[in-house]
């Protein structure tokens, strides 16, 4: 057996089956620190073994075998909490059947998907939390897509693993009552792992990219699930937004904002999936924040086929999203679209009557209030909100777009 | 709690300074930085440094003073200055680093939490 070979599999394994096997081991033990742990070794002597004594039949069932023979010699040894191993021997009896037979482990990822975003857990632990018990995402690149110190993420993880197992939070999806509050943390938490990268408009750097595709990875599991329609809103948004990824930066490496994007590098099958899995969210009638996100970026995307903005359309979707879900990104985006739509100066009117305080050091907000001032020639205001826009700007090419437009200002004001 | 945002730049950062199609962005990025650090009413104090090539070092050598030309540190990127912040957490003062013009253009920013004077 090629060491090569086995290593592909047992990738694939991870890639395919990590979440999946995190949740079976947690949802019977309620601890997932442990069940991580055991996987881990798990996957270690599959590194070891397999490549001596072949790939076993049932990958899966191997390592879910390991994994619980792990735990079970963990809990014996540390001689505490001994209630948990009989549990832990059932489990081993469960994977043992599955080893043996053609039946798949039950599939406990929604679970663990709810119980990351339960509310007992700490709102900024939910996205780590579902990216590495989930994906098995490390701390170190977690903590680096959402810019906090490594070991302080590692702290978080370990805390709010803790939380898990000592509050007993139940492995269950959530009755039909709570559901759509609970179901809005989970993809919340989603939408933030998608939004770590907003700022990587290059996605030069592939340390930088963020972490979008695993965003995606997430709600195509959340999908296939849960097949509600704000989770294939989500999808679809993220999609959206993801298929302008290459239009985003030109040929030199200049960022190019939206509106100005060559439509002929928008990926077409990523906008298409998003189309479809639109109108299968519309069916439902039920609409929703995350639906009408999308289908503002559906109406941009018919850019490609008609070759104009439907600036207009757009407006009207904003109008519900301020009403489903005042953010202050939708504040932002609604005065930016009337400006574009109707006039610029009602526009600015939206933009002016945000609360100040809100907005200080929410970036957007002073690069579109820069735009509109200097449309409206309010040079000297226009300057000191490019100033503000820059400075809070993260992101190398959209903070050299901001200075051009600085400086395109100056040399019109005084030429 | 304070925190210092210690910016190291990198050589073209440093040659921008000097450079007359450059220097107006580089400096205009760095004021603005300052700028909305003073606004949201976070900033302590801060210094910008001249050139690595000014600087002069000073050690005690078994008991000799030796005085050398140059930073101390040879690294690719240095030390072009640092800000003192005021804000709840660590959290925080990454998010500021992380706008820092040095850490856009290429360079690295460390954040310290900086020693409790007892008042």
């Amino acid at each position: 057996m090629e060491d090569i070979d086995v290593r592909r599999v047992i990738e694939t394994a991870a890639r395919d089956s990590y979440g999946r096997l995190v949740a079976f081991l947690a949802a019977r033990s309620r601890d997932v620190s442990a069940a991580e742990d055991a996987l881990a070794d798990a996957f270690a002597s599959a590194l070891e073994t397999w490549p001596r004594n072949g790939i076993p039949g049932k990958p899966e069932a191997w390592l879910l075998t390991v994994a619980r023979n792990r735990m079970t010699d963990a809990r014996r040894h540390a001689r505490v909490r001994s209630e948990a191993v009989p549990t832990l021997l059932m489990i081993a009896d469960e994977a043992h059947a599955m080893a043996d037979s053609n039946i798949s482990f039950p599939d406990e990822r929604l679970n663990l998907l709810f119980i990351c975003a339960h509310s007992a857990i700490e709102a900024k632990a939910r996205t780590p939390l579902m990216l590495q018990t989930l994906l098995g995402l490390d701390a170190v690149r977690i903590a680096s897509a959402f810019l906090v110190q490594p070991a302080a993420m590692g702290q978080r993880l370990a805390r709010a693993k803790r939380k898990i197992r000592d509050a007993k939070i139940a492995f269950e999806v959530p009755v039909a009552s709570e559901l759509p509050a609970r179901l809005e943390a989970v993809l919340d938490a989603i939408y933030a792992a998608y939004g770590s990268s907003w700022d990587d408009v290059a996605g030069a750097d592939p340390r930088r990219r963020g972490l979008s595709l695993e965003a995606i990875d997430l709600c195509r599991m959340l999908l296939r699930l849960m097949p509600e329609p704000e989770v294939n809103g989500l999808l679809a948004l993220m999609l959206y937004c993801e298929s302008r990824h290459k239009a985003r930066r030109n040929a030199g490496g200049d960022y190019v904002p939206l509106s100005e994007q060559d439509t002929a590098h928008w990926s077409r099958p990523m906008i298409d999936e998003a189309e479809q899995l639109l109108k299968t969210a519309a069916r439902s009638g039920r609409i929703g924040r995350f639906q009408l996100e999308a289908a503002i970026q559906s109406v941009h995307a018919q850019r490609a086929v008609t070759g104009h903005t439907d600036w207009e359309a757009i407006a009207l979707l904003y109008e519900g999203l301020v009403v489903h879900a005042p953010t202050i990104g939708a504040l932002v985006g609604r005065a930016a679209v009337v400006a574009e739509a109707r006039d610029t100066a009602v526009g600015w009117g939206l933009l002016e009557v945000i609360p100040t305080e809100t907005v200080k050091c929410y970036q957007p907000y002073w690069a579109l209030a820069a735009h509109l001032l200097a449309r409206l020639q309010r040079t000297d205001e226009a300057r000191t909100a490019y100033g503000h826009a820059i400075g809070l700007c993260e992101e190398p090419a959209m903070r050299e777009f901001l200075t051009r437009q600085l400086q395109t200002l100056s040399a019109s004001s005084t030429g | 709690m304070n925190y210092t945002i210690l910016a190291y730049e990198t050589a073209e950062a440093y040659s921008a300074r000097t450079d007359p199609n450059k220097q107006e962005n580089y400096r205009a990025g760095w004021m603005a930085y300052s700028q909305v650090l003073r606004e949201a009413g976070i900033l302590v104090t801060g210094a910008g440094l001249q050139a690595p090539d000014t600087s002069t070092t000073v050690k005690l050598h078994n008991g000799q003073r030796m005085v050398q030309d140059g930073p101390y540190a040879d690294t690719k990127e240095q030390l072009g200055g640092f800000y003192v912040i005021n804000v709840p957490d660590l959290d925080t003062a990454l998010g500021w680093a992380a706008r820092c013009p040095a850490a856009i253009a290429g360079g690295v920013v460390e954040v310290r939490p900086n020693i409790q004077m007892p008042s």
